[in-house]
């Protein structure tokens, strides 16, 4: 585990301030994104393509920590190590830690600043 | 500026597309590399921010193929990544990436580094704009030479630089570095060369030589003497040259008929006349070079060479003495000296001269900037004249006159006559292709006048090399005294259709000598060299109809018959035929 925060509220704030209106917009991407992002590490994982799973996770990983969502970045990365070892066998439990810490950014995300 | 973005996550482009609109940036997005590519040449950005990890294509290749399209345009990239890996941040620079901006992006430093890179971009812009610039204006340079080259070429054409007796080495732009190389055949027979050397390069020395041509070959053909034609390049480059321009010159003229060369060096390396029997004389600058000196303090008196056919002159610019080799140490006048002492029997002094250099230098061509001219003299170099002068182009001129010139006391010493009076007969159509048979008339009888006449001088000193230097002392001092003398020339030209006929009387002041003997010499008895009046007799008597000596022999007379060609009255309907009279 990490011990990184689900949001970096400086962050956000600061996006905010540079999106303005589209700031929603933003976050509705990010979520849509994402949830793409995740199926394609579910479906290298079934595939046992751990290539595809490594690159999934390094560009998934990109808009976590672009978004504020350091957490998530984090376990990311674990994902994208074990892709580049060869290790997809621990690959499930990362999955897994993913999608729940997804759950709840997604859930942050909307009801950050209301 | 215009900015490509290449990012396939949305969410990331969004933010990045909207940092750089922010700081005032025209954008473009795309989310792969394919798309990258095919945008780049349509939208032309300024600057590439290229996401590492694409579908499709990725940004490694897409960096390498937008850097081929950009060419030599400086196309700043800089790729976005999260890579913390130093070896894949070290492979995006390698496919040509400049930088990389980090996730999560930083808007200050996203600004700095964007800003960082117009700077590059632009100063690369600017660099290369004034390269190009400069080769255009090189490239402007070099065809308006050229174009230059081709006037200059119509002005100062290769003379009878391709004479047999000739042979030379000029670089095709050598008037760009400032040489020129003229020669000229004199209209009674005989040579005159001019080889000059102007200060600086280029377009100056290139202008300043187009009169010193036009002077030349002007004058030449008109028969004035070599140092006729130095006095007139003299004060025409006085008078057009700016301060510290200059032109060094030699100036060589060989007439053929007297055995001598005569030569003028202002400024130039020593020339160097060697004789047939291997003994070699040097032709030093003497004089200042070419348009320093006022007019009325320019000396034009030449270096007389007693010289046989077989003799070799050879002249250069500084050029050939400065050739260096590759360790910077020139050939040297020493060593041109030491290429003429170690000539063979029968070696060409021009052959062995380029040989040696090409050996020194180690260049199979000789340098740009240097000229190097030799010319051989000749038996008796009164030349077949040439008939290839252009047809006349109107028949109409003066055929009934009657003319008296005459020159006394000083004027004798310091005065030439014979282009004044060669232009007189000029202007009469039917005698203008015959300038060198007149020219050798007139001479002939001036000469003879001259030395004979009024100086007394012997024509049997010439025979030996010592008498030959005494003749031109005894000449030039008897000339300081010749109060109460003159030298009367009556011509008078009458016409019939096609044809005319000129009568030339010259009679001077002397005593008249006893024509019986000096005439009666045959020439088979006259060996080359002996008795000028004599010879000078009989080329008269070769050439006229009449010739009758009256009086003590100081008044001699002369027909000379012409008539016009078939094909030359036919130019006269347009036809360029310049067939010889038959």
């Amino acid at each position: 585990m990490n011990d990184k925060p689900h949001l970096d509220e400086e962050a956000l704030a600061e996006l905010q301030d540079v999106m303005e209106d589209e700031f929603d917009v933003l976050i509705q991407t990010y979520l849509e994104d994402s949830r793409t992002r995740i199926q394609s590490l579910r479906d290298a994982l079934a595939d046992a393509d751990s290539d595809q799973f490594s690159k999934a996770a390094h560009s998934f990983k990109g808009s976590c920590v672009n978004i504020g969502a350091p957490r998530l970045g984090e376990l990311c990365f674990d994902a994208e190590k074990l892709g580049k070892n060869d290790q997809l066998d621990q690959a499930p439990g990362v999955m897994t830690r993913i999608e729940k810490e997804f759950e709840d950014v997604a859930w942050r995300l909307q009801h950050f600043n209301q | 500026m215009k900015v490509l973005i290449a990012e396939d996550s949305d969410s990331d482009r969004l933010i990045l597309a909207t940092l750089v609109r922010r700081l005032g940036h025209q954008v473009v997005e795309v989310s792969d590399g394919i798309e990258a590519v095919a945008r780049f040449s349509e939208f032309q950005p300024d600057i590439v921010l290229l996401d590492a990890l694409m579908p499709r294509m990725d940004g490694m290749e897409a960096a390498r193929q937008i850097k081929a399209l950009a060419g030599e345009r400086l196309v700043p990239l800089i790729f976005l990544t999260s890579l913390s890996d130093a070896g894949e941040l070290a492979r995006c620079l390698e496919a040509g990436g400049d930088d990389f901006l980090v996730k999560p992006y930083n808007r200050v430093i996203l600004e700095a580094k964007i800003n960082a890179f117009n700077r590059m971009r632009s100063m690369h812009h600017a660099l290369s704009e004034q390269r190009d610039q400069i080769r255009r204006q090189n490239e402007q340079l070099l065809s308006e030479q050229k174009v230059a080259r081709r006037v200059f070429d119509n002005v100062a054409h290769t003379g009878c630089l391709d004479a047999p007796n000739i042979r030379y080495h000029a670089s095709p732009l050598s008037v760009f570095n400032g040489d020129v190389l003229f020669a000229a055949q004199r209209p009674g027979g005989g040579i005159v060369i001019f080889l000059g050397d102007f200060t600086g390069h280029g377009l100056p020395a290139a202008i300043g030589a187009m009169p010193v041509a036009e002077v030349f070959y002007g004058m030449a053909e008109k028969g004035f003497g070599a140092a006729d034609i130095l006095r007139e390049i003299n004060r025409k480059l006085c008078r057009i040259l700016p301060t510290g321009m200059f032109c060094c010159g030699v100036m060589v003229e060989a007439d053929g008929k007297q055995n001598a060369l005569r030569a003028w060096n202002g400024g130039l390396p020593d020339g160097w006349l060697v004789r047939k029997n291997g003994e070699r004389v040097a032709i030093p600058s003497r004089h200042l070079p070419l348009g320093v000196l006022a007019p009325d303090r320019f000396t034009a008196s030449m270096d007389v060479l007693d010289a046989l056919p077989g003799d070799r002159l050879v002249v250069m610019t500084d050029g050939f003495p400065e050739s260096c080799d590759d360790q910077g140490r020139c050939f040297g006048e020493e060593g041109v000296r030491r290429v003429l002492a170690g000539l063979k029997a029968e070696e060409h002094p021009f052959d062995a001269l380029t040989m040696h250099l090409r050996q020194f230098t180690g260049r199979p061509e000789p340098a740009d900037d240097l000229t190097l001219c030799s010319l051989e003299v000749i038996a008796g170099s009164v030349q077949a004249e040439s008939f290839e002068k252009s047809p006349e182009s109107s028949l109409s001129g003066p055929g009934e006159w009657h003319c008296v010139y005459e020159i006394r006391e000083r004027t004798l010493a310091d005065f030439n006559p014979l282009p004044l009076l060669l232009h007189i007969c000029m202007e009469v159509p039917g005698l203008r292709r015959r300038s060198g048979e007149i020219y050798t008339l007139l001479s002939e009888l001036y000469n003879n006048a001259l030395e004979h006449g009024v100086l007394e001088l012997s024509s049997e000193w010439k025979s030996s090399a010592k008498g030959f230097s005494l003749y031109y002392q005894e000449r030039k001092r008897r000339l300081t005294e010749i109060d109460g003398h003159y030298i009367r020339f009556s011509l008078s030209h009458e016409s019939r259709p096609g044809a005319g006929r000129l009568r030339i009387r010259c009679e001077d002041s002397g005593r008249g000598f006893d024509i019986d003997v000096q005439g009666a010499r045959s020439p088979a008895k006259t060996g080359p060299g002996n008795g000028y009046a004599g010879r000078g007799l009989e080329i008269l008597k070769r050439m006229t109809k009449e010739l009758t000596v009256h009086g003590p022999g100081n008044c001699v007379e002369i027909v000379y018959d012409w008539t016009f060609p078939d094909n030359a009255l036919g130019a006269h309907d347009g036809s360029d035929s310049k067939r010889e009279d038959k």
